[in-house]
């Protein structure tokens, strides 16, 4: 019972800061709303057992990529030199695909038998998840690192002085 | 309380996400609409994870957390590199590659 209260607070708390990311005029508030929604999806991590995804979560989205975005924001609010307000354009259209979308997916979750009660996990899932990101997975962690730093280093030729 | 109220959320996020992907026209706008995305898909992944009690779906959200971080940073960067070209955000006003 008690998970289903937390379940509802939370796709409240993700939904409503979904849509105000999606439809606030101020950028500004737009990312602060995706924070917000971060945050949310955290806790579902949280009443899903898995608290090291939560702590990542937290730390890599709600950390770092708010960070990103806001310095992105002021940089180029700089530039422009005005308020960076943002409009939507053919809401009708794309209210519809979306909405489309998500009957479609409802239907077909609808159609299809999922389970309905969680097995147990073999013992503790973040020790599991060290070990075997370390041994089964270790070459795509490897991968990921090397992705990292041309990304980093991409990033710092994009954004170098003008010479 | 079973799979499905998860998937369900996850989906209505990523269809909001897609909203906000179609309808924004500010270029960072739409790249927060990616995140959200992105979102519903490691909720996805996660739920799938728990309720078949397969942890490789939680090692796949660490791999797709980082992955994200990367592409918003190097997303970033090219928006204010767009910015120092073309003075502008807009993405219906960068057509630098329209015939």
């Amino acid at each position: 019972m008690t998970e289903q209260i937390t379940f509802a607070v939370l796709s409240v708390i993700l939904v409503g800061s979904a849509l105000a990311v999606v439809l606030s005029k101020n950028l500004f508030h737009a990312v602060l709303w995706l924070a917000f929604a971060l945050t949310g999806t955290a806790g579902i991590f949280l009443l899903l057992d898995a608290e090291f995804l939560a702590a990542v979560q937290l730390l890599l989205y709600a950390g770092g990529i708010i960070t990103i975005v806001v310095f992105a924001i002021v940089v180029t609010e700089r530039l422009i030199g005005e308020r960076l307000t943002q409009t939507n354009m053919r809401i009708g259209g794309a209210a519809l695909v979306s909405v489309v979308l998500l009957g479609f997916i409802a239907s077909v979750l609808g159609r299809h038998p999922l389970p309905v009660s969680r097995p147990e996990m073999p013992g503790d899932l973040t020790r599991l998840i060290g070990e075997t990101v370390l041994t089964r997975y270790v070459l795509p962690f490897e991968l990921l690192a090397v992705l990292m730093l041309a990304g980093m280093l991409g990033a710092i030729y994009f954004a170098r002085p003008e010479d | 309380m079973g799979l499905q109220p998860y998937l369900l959320l996850s989906a209505t996020v990523f269809s909001i996400g897609l909203f906000g992907v179609m309808t924004r026209r500010n270029t960072i706008g739409i790249l927060l609409g990616i995140e959200l995305m992105m979102n519903a898909v490691n909720i996805n992944l996660v739920a799938f994870s728990r309720y078949t009690a397969a942890v490789s779906g939680m090692i796949f959200t660490v791999f797709t957390i980082c992955i994200t971080v990367t592409e918003a940073a190097l997303g970033l960067a090219i928006v204010i590199l767009l910015f120092r070209v073309r003075r502008t955000v807009m993405a219906d006003h960068l057509d630098l590659l329209k015939g």
